[in-house]
């Protein structure tokens, strides 16, 4: 049996899934439920500076987009931080975290960008024995207005400095959580390095409009008729987060910075996925809104099935492995070369293939009159459009031309030797072989 | 008294009001908004579609269901009724387990179909729940067109004639539109009257005019029609019915499946019904099915059909076999009718079983008997009372393809004319063609 335990920065938890900073994790209610259903640690909903606590608009704050048979892809939300007191929260941390010792519990901040602001709540949240704080550079909407949030995110000189003030008021690990709303999600996970973060985390949400409400005319979310940007998660977003994390993990001047990846995580593969790419950890939201706090068992189930399948003894065995596979596009080997093959006996003869290769691709699948659908090899060029297209799984495979074979497209002998655009004769920039 | 299952004789009232009203609902409830959304997100919205490829009319059916996503059922219903004005009545009635839904990639991938029918009647409704249709005529062209029998073949022509721009007075028999769709099809595939609304809703285009009680044969002659009109569509339907040709079929008790159902189909209380304790069915087509089938819905005990032939080679699909099994009909196969025994009314049938040699049935000498106070014939129709002048092809008016008879300027289409099977779905394509067809020679 696999063993799924989990050391991040030193903190324990029984396995990689944590609850996200978000409403599954806004009070003791809900993350005892959490830690009974099996969830491994959580990441309290975002806590403000002493004195009132924020409000929170009163009507809607979510909107979504959906798939096939309204599978929710895509959540978002208008919410702010916490809008219970302080103290409240600080005493439910502290109670839940002694009941729970072995499952981690992260206190999430959001003050203004004043070093006062830090130093008054760092020693609160040591009170609670909290495992470790998370700064929330991320959130995009309402905060941000006020300079806090995503407003810091997007500036690395202030994640740096309010990363610093951290570690010199705080002795527990610290965690920097990203916002993905800026250009090159490098700099500032660079900035957070430089402030001795002992982690990032990500990514937080997407500013986004879900929809437009063409009666009202206005973006929903709506409130009294008007709406405002929220920030977007869930499974679509998973890409954008992965490229991030990858981003990242392959950068020399951050290589080896642990990261808590966050974004779509909905069952055991996408953990096992950004766990490859090199995150440490994985945090969860959407999943857990979405179908309730049970989600966390196929995660569980599935993670140690898949890893007794691969042989993998524990999450160390295979985190990063795929981090080395990322690279950027002129590296990529141009004598690789692949033709679409369909399988017949697999084919429900919807035509999907061929309207998408015939109207958008290069005209490389021919279609017979009792509709049995085949591959010209000599018209494809591998895109995997089809493949992408069709409604049966594993129907079309992508198959390999073995070197010096011919490629029927263009006539050439495919070659056994790596080749990549640097060295290609078109490129005027070529380096001699 | 009310009376049971079990009082002999043919006898009205065998289940209450409401079991009867329970058991003639919808075949198919139709579906809510969220039962629909969820059937269309099924479709693949396939290329060159099979199911478009299966459909009589050629509906284009993935972009219909793909406007029922979109939120658009009256759009979805325009595409449907643009190919197949009855959209609606067939959305009840084909047989969609042969035509459109066999054929269906999804059917291929996972033996369920998409359930194009009642995502078709999901559009219909939502179009004829607001009153009108979605077509207007064009210009006058002056011309003036015939059409003689109102059933699905008749509609769907003068529709169309009226369409382009003509005026079309259609000839009736009966007092009332719609052929069989009104006096034919099973009462639970057409509930709520729908025949007749459909008949009003669709002649909502204009430039129709209805003869009732006209028949073609009586005072009215093909000879005269070609003069007075510029062209002459004939959709008579099959008047007629095959004789059972076994002693003892003039007895009280036997009689014509389809009689029978037109009763039913025009009563106004159907628990006021007469049926028999036991049926006996003969044949082995849909009429045979719905007879039995709507027996058993009235309260008989016992129901039996009985075909002279397999049950590969019975006429009615698998699905109305099982429709009828799962009402307790009982299906007997390779039996033939040898003749009806009772003292003026019948009250046995004796069957004799068969054998099919090279195609053709014959008796294998060995009997049975059942009991029977009422017995249906339901072994086939017959084209009746068409005009001597055309030409015939396998008992049917001979036509083309564009539904052109022997005789210039008379078309004919539907079940009384050659080709196609005898379905809804096949008249109102034959009847649209022929339109098609007579616009065209017109107008030239
Ligand atoms: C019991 C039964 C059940 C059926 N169930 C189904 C089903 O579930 N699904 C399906 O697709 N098909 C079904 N069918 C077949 C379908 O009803 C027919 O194929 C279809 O109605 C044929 O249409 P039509 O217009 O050619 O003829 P009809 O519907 O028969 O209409 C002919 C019309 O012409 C009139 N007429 C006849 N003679 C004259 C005359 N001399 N002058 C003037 N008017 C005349 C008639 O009164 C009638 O109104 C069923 C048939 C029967 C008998
Ligand atoms: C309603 C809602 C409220 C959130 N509030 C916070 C918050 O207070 N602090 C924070 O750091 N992130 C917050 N997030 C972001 C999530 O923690 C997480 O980064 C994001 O949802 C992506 O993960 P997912 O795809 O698993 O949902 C919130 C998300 C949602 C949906
Ligand atoms: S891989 Fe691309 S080019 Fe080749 S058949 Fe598929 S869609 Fe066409
Ligand atoms: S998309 Fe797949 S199932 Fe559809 S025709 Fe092409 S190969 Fe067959
Ligand atoms: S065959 Fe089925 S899946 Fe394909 S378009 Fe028709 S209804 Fe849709």
């Amino acid at each position: 049996m696999a063993d799924l335990t989990t050391d991040f920065l030193g903190i324990k938890s029984p396995n990689p899934f944590w609850l996200a900073s978000a409403p599954p994790t806004d009070k003791e209610y809900n993350v005892r439920r959490a830690f009974e259903a099996g969830w491994g640690g959580v990441v309290w909903k975002t806590l403000g500076a002493e004195g009132p606590p924020v409000v929170n608009v009163n009507g809607p704050r979510y909107g979504a987009i959906w798939g096939a048979d309204r599978r929710l892809l895509g959540l978002n939300n208008i919410e702010l931080i916490t809008d219970r007191p302080l103290e409240v929260n600080l005493e439910e941390m502290t109670r839940v975290k002694k009941d729970y010792p072995d499952r981690a519990l992260i206190a999430s901040i959001m003050v203004p960008c004043e070093e006062e602001a830090w130093k008054k709540i760092l020693p609160r949240v040591t009170e609670t024995n909290a495992d470790g704080i998370e700064l929330n550079f991320g959130c995009p909407h309402g905060m941000a207005e006020r300079g806090m949030g995503s407003a810091v995110g997007q500036v690395p000189e202030y994640i740096q400095m309010v990363t610093e003030w951290c570690k010199q008021y705080y002795d527990r690990p610290v965690i920097v959580k990203l916002t993905p709303n800026i250009t090159d999600i490098r700099f500032p996970a660079r900035a957070a390095n430089a402030g001795n973060a002992d982690a990032v985390s990500l990514i937080n949400t997407i500013n986004s409009i879900t929809s437009v409400n063409l009666d009202a005319m206005a973006p929903e979310p709506m409130i009294g008729g008007k709406g405002t940007h929220g920030g977007y998660c869930g499974p679509a977003v998973k890409p954008i987060a992965m490229n991030m994390v990858a981003e990242i993990a392959r950068d020399p001047e951050t290589a080896g910075l642990p990261i808590s990846a966050i974004g779509g995580v909905t069952t055991w593969r996408d953990a096992a996925e950004f766990i490859a790419l090199g995150a440490g950890n994985v945090q969860v939201c959407t999943a857990a809104m979405t179908y309730g706090f049970d989600v966390v068992k196929e995660m569980i189930s599935g993670l140690s099935e898949w890893m007794d399948e691969k042989g993998y003894s524990s999450i160390g065995d295979f985190k990063g492995m795929a981090t080395p596979n990322v690279t950027d596009w002129q590296h990529l080997d141009l004598n690789y070369i692949t033709k679409a093959k369909i399988s017949e006996a697999d084919c429900i003869k919807c035509g999907r293939c061929y309207a998408a290769c015939e109207d958008t691709s290069h005209q490389a699948i021919a279609m017979s009159d009792d509709r049995v659908f085949s591959v010209k090899d000599d018209e494809c060029v591998a895109c995997n459009l089809c493949v992408n297209v069709c409604p049966v799984e594993g129907c079309i495979t992508m198959e390999e031309v073995p070197a010096g074979q011919i490629d029927q497209r263009t006539g050439e002998v495919v070659s056994d030797e790596y080749g990549s655009w640097i060295t290609h004769p078109n490129n005027p920039m070529a380096a001699a072989k | 008294m009310a009376q049971s299952h079990q009082a002999s004789g043919i006898q009205a009232g065998r289940l209450s009001a409401e079991d009867i009203a329970t058991n003639f609902e919808d075949l198919h409830a139709p579906f809510d908004a969220h039962e629909a959304a969820v059937a269309a997100d099924r479709c693949y919205f396939c290329y060159d579609a099979p199911c478009m490829q299966a459909c009589p009319t050629s509906i284009d059916i993935p972009q219909f269901i793909r406007e029922i996503q979109g939120g658009h059922p009256t759009a979805a219903a325009k595409t449907i009724l643009e190919q197949n004005i009855l959209g609606g009545m067939c959305a009840r009635v084909c047989p969609t387990e042969t035509l459109c839904e066999e054929v269906c990639v999804r059917e291929t991938a996972e033996g369920k179909p998409v359930e194009i029918g009642r995502l078709q009647r999901y559009a219909t409704d939502a179009q004829m729940a607001k009153g009108a249709q979605p077509f207007t005529r064009a210009k006058a062209t002056g011309k003036t067109i015939a059409v003689v029998g109102a059933g699905p073949a008749g509609l769907a022509a003068a529709h169309r004639l009226a369409m382009l721009g003509h005026d079309v007075v259609l000839f009736e028999a009966k007092p009332k539109a719609g052929g069989l769709n009104e006096f034919g099809i099973a009462a639970y595939k057409s509930t709520n009257d729908f025949a007749a609304r459909e008949v009003d809703w669709l002649l909502q285009i204009g430039g129709i005019t209805v003869e009732y009680g006209k028949m073609l044969g009586d005072a009215l002659s093909l000879d005269e029609l070609a003069q007075d009109y510029d062209a002459v569509f004939l959709s008579i339907g099959l008047g007629g019915v095959n004789a059972l040709r076994a002693a003892g079929e003039d007895m009280s008790g036997v009689s014509d499946a389809v009689d029978f159902i037109a009763e039913l189909r025009q009563a106004d209380d159907l628990a006021a019904l007469p049926v028999g304790r036991n049926v006996v069915v003969i044949g082995g087509g849909m009429t045979a099915v719905d007879a039995a089938v709507q027996s058993k819905l009235l309260g008989a005990e016992n129901v039996t059909i009985a075909y002279r032939r397999g049950r590969d080679a019975m006429g009615a699909s698998r699905f109305e076999q099982d429709l009828a099994a799962s009402k307790g009909v009982k299906l007997m196969f390779n039996v033939m009718p040898k003749a009806l025994h009772g003292d003026g009314a019948v009250s046995e049938i004796e069957l004799e079983y068969t054998s099919v040699v090279a195609g053709r049935v014959t008796g294998t000498g060995e009997t049975l008997r059942l009991t029977a106070d009422q017995v249906y014939k339901a072994i086939g129709q017959t084209l009746e009372g068409q005009p001597d002048a055309l030409d015939l092809e396998g008992g049917k008016i001979k036509v083309d393809d564009a539904g052109r008879t022997s005789v210039t300027g008379v078309w004919a289409g539907g079940d009384c004319a050659s080709g196609g099977e005898d379905l809804t779905v096949t008249a109102v394509a034959e009847g649209r063609d022929a339109a098609m067809d007579i616009h065209a020679s017109l107008m030239g």
